[in-house]
């Protein structure tokens, strides 16, 4: 098998001040399939071209925010492995039993320096695309229902320690550093990390506050999909932050906007492929403005000041 | 798609509203704005600056004004993360959620303050 150990991200489960308003948004705006609620509130859905059950979940509260991120691994041998791994690298870890979230298996747990809580499991229901596995058709009618990405594709967290995220997500779980934004004095303010051939599975901002999200992408196959996304986000008025555009850092079309409790998300196309044995992209802080912003070459003041 | 009717026809269709001023203590700019947009919409639609602007929907706290002149509503849930019960007594919002009733002077305390103000 060409990818090992962690496959990909699985779900994020994201904190709207509104639960009605952000299943509305959610579901047609940003276009995801609705995959129903449970019985502790949580709504669930997935991006149309996904075959397991569910990728994105929100929950009502009173703070926006995320509550976890999880990852799907190959199989129950290597979450064993990696929660004795994470406990001798010194990480307390948590088992949450199967079906606590629906159609997913146990989920091991555990809680960075950030404060951000990643969880990984080895099980979740094939749902499908709704096309079965024999000649299928290449889109579905929800392909063109809102936004309508072909999947949830990272975050980007944010949280004071930056470097014990690094260690773990390198050195426990296997992933390597693809591009990195550095300070004159040599400390780490970004890192993009893969565990893939994608050039982000997961990101991290250093930043004053912890337990911070900063996105949760989407990903659209071109970049004419992502001015339609632009278009249907003023058809809504949904608050734009940046973009259309091109990130300098993965090569991405971006827009940056955020859903209805403040909460950003990305829609984007493109990147390039990365290997693990690829040497990592280096941008110096003082190029930070065109790595966010090509086409602008500007550090956007909400960049490294807002996030919920 | 959500909404194709959201709020540019109901400014049509709801109850008459007016154009008030928002002024900001520390500057004393000013502009206008409907009472049926939030206090930061107005501000943002007109090009003008003086309330850092971020995500709109009441996540973040960058627009976090105090409010010490003026009748408001808020519309909108604010993240506790950002405004306490408290600070709601002292008339301390994010200003994407409220829409002002009468003139409004705002104070600036959102965390961008000092990139806008201290020019």
């Amino acid at each position: 098998m060409a990818i090992t150990g962690v496959l990909r991200p699985g779900h994020a489960q994201i904190r709207v001040l509104d639960l009605e308003e952000g299943v509305k948004f959610y579901r047609d705006v940003l276009g995801l399939v609705d995959m129903g609620r449970d019985s502790q509130g949580r709504h669930y859905f997935k991006a149309w071209d996904e075959r397991d059950h569910h990728s994105v979940l929100i929950r009502q509260a009173d703070k926006a925010g995320i509550d976890l991120f999880g990852f799907k691994v190959d199989s129950e041998e290597t979450l064993n492995k990696f929660e004795k791994d994470l406990q001798a690298y010194g990480v307390t870890t948590k088992r949450i039993p199967a079906g606590e979230m629906i159609n997913t298996g146990e989920r091991v747990q555990f809680t960075l320096n950030n404060g951000h809580t990643i969880e990984l499991y080895a099980d979740k229901k094939d749902v499908g695309n709704c096309q079965g596995y024999s000649h299928p058709k290449p889109w579905t009618p929800e392909a063109e229902h809102g936004i309508a990405p072909v999947r949830m594709d990272h975050a980007l967290l944010a949280g004071g320690d930056l470097d014990q995220a690094l260690d773990i997500f390198v050195n426990v779980l296997g992933f390597y550093l693809v591009e990195e934004v550095v300070a004159p004095d040599g400390m780490k303010v970004g890192i993009w990390l893969s565990c893939s051939n994608k050039v982000h599975d997961i990101a991290f901002l250093r930043h004053t506050e912890d337990a911070k999200l900063h996105h949760v992408s989407f990903y659209l196959d071109t970049w004419e999909k992502v001015l339609r996304a632009a278009d249907i986000m003023s058809m809504n008025e949904v608050p734009v932050d940046i973009g259309p555009t091109r990130h300098g850092i993965t090569r991405g079309a971006t827009i940056y906007a955020w859903d209805r409790s403040g909460n950003r998300f990305e829609t984007f196309a493109g990147g390039y492929i990365s290997y693990p044995d690829h040497k990592t992209l280096t941008w110096p802080l003082e190029h930070l403005p065109e790595g966010l912003d090509y086409a602008q070459r500007k550090l956007h003041e909400t960049f490294l000041t807002v996030f919920s | 798609m959500e909404t194709l009717k959201g709020n540019i026809t109901s400014v049509m269709t709801e109850e008459a509203y007016e154009y008030v001023k928002i002024t900001i203590a520390e500057t004393g700019e000013s502009f206008d704005c409907s009472t049926n947009e939030s206090v930061l919409e107005g501000m943002r639609r007109l090009g003008k600056r003086g309330i850092p602007v971020g995500c709109r929907s009441g996540g973040c706290s960058v627009c976090k004004c105090q409010v010490v002149k003026g009748e408001y509503h808020q519309h909108r849930p604010m993240s506790t993360e950002y405004i306490s019960k408290q600070e709601l007594e002292e008339n301390c919002v994010l200003t994407c959620c409220i829409k002002p009733k009468d003139n409004l002077e705002v104070k600036v305390i959102g965390k961008m303050h000092k990139n806008i103000c201290e020019k």
